[in-house]
C-alpha cells in the first residue's frame, strides 16, 4: 500500500508495526508537496528541516516505546492561526507576515505529545473571514479535485493538504463553518466540535465566542482520533470545559438501529443545489435503511442565523484584531508622522478588503447608539436560536442536512458578491451560535465532478452520537478519493 | 453682591490591590523589577493568548464592597473598553461597564461641620495599563507591561462632596478601609491609590447640577486639596465672564498650580464596550459572600470603642495607632505578650512616630517585631537599661529589628546597679569638676545636672540616673 494512500491511524500503525518509519511518511508527504503545492498552494509555510528532525525524535520514542498512541509519528499540517513556538504564524495577512510566536497554541501541544510531526502551516483566508481561501495575503489555495475550483474556507489550505495528499491529517478552526464547509469542498471529513472541547490557547481570535478547533482528516476514524487528542480541559482558557467523556474512539460503532435523525426542511429550499440535494437525502435514506428513525422538522430561525452570525463575529473581530498596530509586532508601515498616523497606514496597509469591511461592520454594530440595536439584539437571537436547537435535541439525537448549497465554486465568483458568499454559510453558522458540534463528510460527486458534504449536527458534548452515525453511513458509502487516488 | 458659588465634587478612586499576581495572568505584580521582566503572553496582547481571572481579585473588590455597604453583583462579567494607545497592548483594556461587581454602597465621614454620608455608586474590576517612557534624547517612546495586567478597582462615589476637606476625608475613610482589609497600601505618591475629581459648581440654592471637569495627576493629599480650589476658582471665573464649562478632562500641575485640558485618548470617545467573550460570567452564590464578611477584620472605628474599654491610654493615642492597621498590630501583639498598654502605646507615640517622620516613612513601613518592643519594655522595667540606652537601642531596632536583649548583652549595655563602683566614679568626677563643685555649692542648682552628665559618660550611660543623683547630693 502507498503510505500516501493510508489514513493517519493506519499510518501509525504501520509506523507501530515497524513496516514505515516516521521519517518515510515525512518524506512521502514532502516529495507529494514537491508534486503539487505549486498546483495547489496548501501551505503559507512548510517547515521541511524541522519536519525531518522531529521525524528522528518521533521516531526515537515510539521505538523506546515511550510514545504508543495511535497518532504517534504521523505528519500533520497545522492552520496558519495556530501559534507554533518559533514557526512564522501569519493569519495568512499581511500584518502578521514576520510573526513568530513564542509560545505553541494548547491544541498543537496536545498533538505534539501524541507524536505528531508537523509539517508547517496553512493557507486560509485572512485572519479566516472568508469562504473561499481567496482572501489569503499569500496566494489562493485551489481545490485538488479541480485546481479552476475555490478550496473553500477559511481552512481551505488544511482541508486541500488532505485531500491532495500533503498531510495525513490537519487542525482546522470552525467560527461560522470553516472546518466543514472547506471539508464538504474538498471531499474530506471535518469537525467542529462544542464550543469549549479544545482549547482556543493560541489560536488567534476571530469571533472569540464562536472559534473553536477541530480536525480535518481522511476519514471518521482518523476524526474521532484526533478529537481524543485535542479535547482537554485548559486552565489557560476561561471558556475550555472540564470533561471526561474524550474516549470518542469508542463510539466506532457501525449501528444507528433506533438513532433519531431530524431533517430540517428549512435546510432544503430555496437556493439548494438539486445534486446536492439529492445527495443528502440519499445519505439520510440509506441511513434510515440501518434503522435508523428519520423524520422531517421544522427548525425555526433559519433565515435569522446570517445577519446574527455577522454580527457576533464582525464584533469580536473588530475588538480581537485591535491589537494588530504596528507597534509590538507584525508589519509596521515604512513612512509615517506621529501615532496616530501610523496605527492608520499600518492597519491600512496591513489588512485586506474582506478584514476591513468586518472591522467596520463590527465596529459600526458596538458603536454607542447602535449597541442596544444591532449587538445585543444579537445576542438576544442567539439565545433563541440556542434555545430552537434545544428542542430539536429533545426529539432527535442528529441533525441532518448539507453541509453547504453548493459544491466548490469556481475561482474568482465569489469575492465580488460578498453577501452571496455570506449566504453560503447558511448551513453552518447555526451550529456555532448554538455552541453545537457539527461534522461534515462527503456523501457523493455532483455532475461536474465535485464532492458533496453531508452535515451531522449534535447536541452539546454529543459528538459521539456524530461519530457513530458518520461511521455507520461512512460504511455504508465504502471508499472515497479522488479517481486518481482510488487507481 | 457678588453670587455665592456650591463646589458639587464626585470622585473615581483608583486602587490597586495588594495581589501577589496580575488580574489574567501569573505575573509578578512586585513594583520596580526591570522594564518587561515581570511580563508573559497575556499582559503584553500577544496573538492568541488568553486572559483568565485571578480569583484573589475578585474576594478584595467584594470584601472592599462589603465593608462600603454596597449591594454585591451575584452574577456579573467583565467588559472589554476599546480605544488605541501604546500602554495598552491589546488596545482594549478589560473593565466592567454593564454589570461592575458592585453598586450602590456609602461611607460615613466626618469633617469639622460633622458627620455625614458619601454614597459610592459602583465599585468595578479592570487591568492597569503599562507606562510610556518617552526617550527624548532618542526622540522615541518605549513600553514597559510590567504595570500591565495589575488589577485595580476603580471606586466611583456619587456627586455627594462639597469641599476639599470633605474630599480628603471621604479618601481617608476609603484608605483606611481598604487597609484594614489588607487589599492595598494604598500610597498616593507611588500610584496604588489615584483619584480622579470630577467638579462642577452652581449657584448656591440650584439644583441641577453645572457642568464638570475630570482633574486628573493628583498625586497627593495637598493637591487634591489645591486642584479643587483652582478648579472651582477657575470655573467661577469662567461663569462670571459669562463663559461656559467645557466637559472635559484636564491634567493637574501642583507645581505650577494650575491645570490644562489633556488631549483625548481618541479623537471621538466611544469605547465601544461589550462583554468579553474570552472570560466567563462570574457568578457569586451567598456561600461565597458569607465567607467574605466572616472573614472582614475589626475595622477602625469599632477598633477605637475597644481600645477605650480595654486599655487605659489617651484617645488621641488610640486615634494615631488605629490610623495605621499595621500599627494597631504592633501594638496588640505586643500587649498581648505582657507589655502593659500605657508602655506600648508610649513606643509608639514618642519613639516610633519620630523616627518615622525623620525618615519620611509611613507606618506601613515600621519593621521592628512585637516580641522585640515587649522584650525592651521588659528590659526597662527590671531596671536592665535606663531610659537613654533604651532608646538607643530602640533606634537600631527600628533600623534592623535586632533582639534588643542580645544586643544589651553583646554591646555591654546594662546598668551598673554596684554602689560601690558608682560612687568610686562619682568621687573621680567630683575631683575632677572643682569649678561645678564650687558653683554648686555656691546654689547654682544646674551644676548638678553638668555632673551627673560627666557620670553618665564615665560610665558609658550604664548607670541608673536616679542613683547617680542620690549620690551626688550625698558626696557633695
Amino acid at each position: 500500500m502507498n503510505i500516501l494512500d493510508m489514513t493517519a491511524v493506519e499510518l501509525a500503525a504501520a509506523i507501530k508495526e515497524r513496516k514505515v518509519t516516521v521519517l518515510e511518511a515525512v518524506e512521502a508527504v514532502l516529495t507529494q508537496m514537491e508534486k503539487s503545492e505549486e498546483t495547489f498552494n496548501c501551505y503559507v509555510t512548510v517547515d521541511k528541516e524541522g519536519a525531518l528532525m522531529q521525524a528522528g525524535e518521533v521516531q526515537r520514542k515510539i521505538d523506546a516505546g515511550e510514545l504508543t498512541g495511535p497518532l504517534a509519528g504521523v505528519p500533520v499540517a497545522i492552520k496558519d492561526n495556530m501559534c507554533t513556538e518559533g514557526m512564522l504564524t501569519t493569519c495568512s495577512s499581511k500584518i502578521l507576515g514576520n510573526f513568530v510566536p513564542t509560545f505553541s497554541s494548547e491544541a498543537v501541544l496536545n498533538l505534539q505529545k501524541a507524536g505528531a510531526v508537523i509539517l508547517g502551516k496553512t493557507n486560509m483566508d485572512e485572519f479566516a473571514m472568508g469562504s473561499t481561501t481567496e482572501t489569503s495575503a499569500f496566494g489562493v489555495t485551489k481545490n485538488p479535485w479541480n485546481p479552476e475550483h475555490v478550496p473553500g474556507g477559511s481552512s481551505g489550505g488544511s482541508a486541500a493538504a488532505v485531500a491532495a495528499g500533503e498531510c495525513f491529517y490537519a487542525l482546522g478552526s470552525d467560527t461560522g463553518g470553516s472546518i466543514r464547509q472547506p471539508a464538504s469542498f474538498c471531499g474530506v471529513v471535518g469537525m467542529k466540535p462544542t464550543y469549549g472541547r479544545v482549547s482556543r490557547y493560541g489560536l488567534i481570535a476571530y469571533g472569540s465566542s464562536l472559534d473553536q478547533i477541530g480536525p480535518l482528516c481522511k476519514d471518521v476514524t482518523d476524526c474521532a482520533a484526533i478529537m481524543e487528542v485535542i479535547a482537554s480541559h485548559d486552565p489557560k482558557d476561561s471558556t475550555s470545559v472540564e470533561q471526561d467523556d474524550t474516549d470518542f474512539t469508542t463510539a466506532l460503532v457501525e449501528d444507528v438501529q433506533g438513532m433519531r435523525i431530524g431533517i430540517p426542511k428549512d435546510y432544503f429550499g430555496e437556493g439548494l443545489e438539486p445534486e446536492v440535494k439529492e445527495a443528502v437525502l440519499g445519505a439520510a435514506k440509506a441511513l434510515e435503511e440501518k434503522g435508523a428513525i428519520v423524520e422531517e422538522f421544522d427548525l425555526s430561525l433559519v433565515e435569522y442565523a446570517i445577519p446574527t452570525y455577522y454580527t457576533i463575529a464582525a464584533a469580536e473581530a473588530s475588538s480581537n484584531l485591535e491589537r494588530f498596530d504596528g507597534i509590538k509586532y507584525g508589519y509596521r508601515t515604512s513612512e509615517y508622522e506621529g501615532l496616530h498616523n501610523m496605527y492608520k497606514k499600518s492597519r491600512s496597509e496591513g489588512f485586506g478588503p474582506e478584514v476591513k469591511r468586518r472591522i467596520m461592520l463590527g465596529s459600526f454594530v458596538l458603536s454607542s447608539g447602535y449597541y442596544d440595536a444591532y449587538y445585543l439584539k444579537a445576542l438576544r437571537v442567539k439565545a433563541l436560536i440556542k434555545k430552537a436547537f434545544d428542542e430539536a435535541f429533545a426529539k432527535y439525537d442528529v441533525i441532518l442536512g448539507p453541509v453547504a448549497p453548493t459544491t466548490a465554486p469556481k475561482l474568482g465568483q465569489s469575492l465580488s458578491d460578498p453577501i452571496k458568499m455570506y449566504l453560503g454559510d447558511i448551513y453552518t453558522i447555526s451550529v456555532n451560535l448554538a455552541g453545537l458540534p457539527g461534522l461534515s463528510m462527503p456523501c457523493g460527486v455532483d455532475s461536474k465532478g465535485l464532492p458533496i458534504g453531508l452535515q451531522l449536527i449534535g447536541d452539546c458534548f454529543q459528538e459521539k452520537k456524530l461519530i457513530q452515525t458518520a461511521y455507520t453511513y461512512e460504511k455504508i458509502r465504502g471508499p472515497f478519493g479522488r479517481k486518481e487516488d482510488r487507481q | 453682591m457678588a453670587k455665592q458659588y456650591e463646589t458639587v465634587i464626585g470622585l473615581e478612586v483608583h486602587v490597586e490591590l495588594a495581589t501577589k499576581t496580575k488580574i489574567f495572568c501569573g505575573c509578578s505584580t512586585a513594583f520596580g523589577g526591570e522594564p518587561n521582566t515581570h511580563t508573559c503572553p497575556v499582559c503584553t496582547g500577544m496573538p492568541g493568548s488568553l486572559p483568565v481571572l485571578n480569583k484573589q481579585v475578585l474576594e478584595y473588590a467584594v470584601a472592599v464592597g462589603l465593608a462600603t455597604n454596597c449591594t454585591i453583583t451575584q452574577y456579573c462579567k467583565f467588559d472589554r473598553k476599546n480605544y488605541f494607545y501604546p500602554d495598552n497592548p491589546q488596545n482594549y483594556q478589560i473593565s466592567q461597564l454593564y454589570l461592575p461587581i458592585c453598586r450602590n454602597g456609602k461611607v460615613e465621614i466626618e469633617t469639622e461641620k460633622g458627620k455625614k454620608f458619601v454614597g459610592i455608586h459602583e465599585i468595578h474590576m479592570e487591568e492597569d495599563a503599562g507606562k510610556l517612557i518617552h526617550d527624548e534624547w532618542d526622540d522615541c517612546s518605549l513600553v514597559d507591561f510590567n504595570r500591565s495586567g495589575v488589577p485595580l478597582i476603580e471606586i466611583v462615589s456619587e456627586p455627594d462632596m462639597r469641599s476639599a476637606e470633605e474630599v480628603i476625608a471621604y479618601l481617608e475613610k476609603l484608605r483606611m478601609i481598604i487597609q484594614y482589609l489588607g487589599a492595598s497600601d494604598c500610597k498616593l505618591q507611588e500610584g496604588s491609590m489615584r483619584a480622579d475629581v470630577n467638579l462642577s459648581i452652581r449657584e448656591a440654592g440650584q439644583e441641577a447640577f453645572g457642568t464638570r471637569t475630570e482633574m486628573k495627576n493628583l498625586n497627593s493629599f495637598k493637591a487634591i486639596a489645591r486642584a479643587i480650589e483652582g478648579e472651582r476658582e477657575r470655573q467661577i471665573e469662567l461663569l462670571e465672564e459669562g463663559k461656559k464649562v467645557v466637559q472635559e478632562t484636564r491634567r493637574w500641575d501642583d507645581n505650577k498650580g494650575e491645570s490644562y485640558a489633556m488631549r483625548s485618548k481618541e479623537d471621538a470617545q466611544d469605547y465601544r464596550y461589550f462583554p468579553d467573550p474570552d472570560l466567563v460570567p462570574i457568578v457569586l452564590d451567598d456561600a461565597f459572600l458569607d465567607g467574605i464578611r466572616r472573614k472582614q477584620p475589626e475595622f477602625r472605628e469599632e477598633k477605637m470603642l475597644r481600645y477605650k474599654e480595654e486599655f487605659d491610654i489617651p484617645e488621641y493615642d488610640i486615634e494615631i495607632i488605629t490610623g495605621s492597621k499595621h500599627m494597631a498590630d504592633i501594638f496588640e501583639a505586643t500587649v498581648a505578650l505582657g507589655s502593659q498598654p500605657k508602655k506600648v502605646s508610649n513606643w509608639l507615640m514618642v519613639e516610633t512616630l519620630r523616627l518615622l517622620k525623620e525618615n519620611g516613612m509611613d507606618p506601613e513601613d515600621i519593621r521592628f517585631s512585637p516580641e522585640h518592643l515587649s522584650r525592651l519594655i521588659a528590659l526597662t522595667d527590671a531596671k536592665a537599661i535606663n531610659s537613654s540606652v533604651a532608646k538607643e537601642v530602640f533606634e537600631v531596632m527600628f533600623e534592623q529589628d535586632i533582639d534588643p536583649e542580645k544586643y544589651v548583652e553583646e554591646k555591654g549595655l546594662k546598668t551598673v546597679n554596684d554602689e560601690g563602683a558608682l560612687r568610686k566614679t562619682v568621687e573621680e568626677v567630683i575631683a575632677g569638676n572643682p569649678q561645678s563643685v564650687e558653683d554648686y555649692r555656691n546654689g547654682k542648682e544646674k551644676a548638678i545636672g553638668f555632673l551627673v552628665g560627666q557620670t553618665m559618660k564615665a560610665m558609658k550611660g550604664k548607670a541608673d540616673p536616679g542613683m547617680v543623683n542620690r549620690l551626688l547630693k550625698e558626696l557633695l
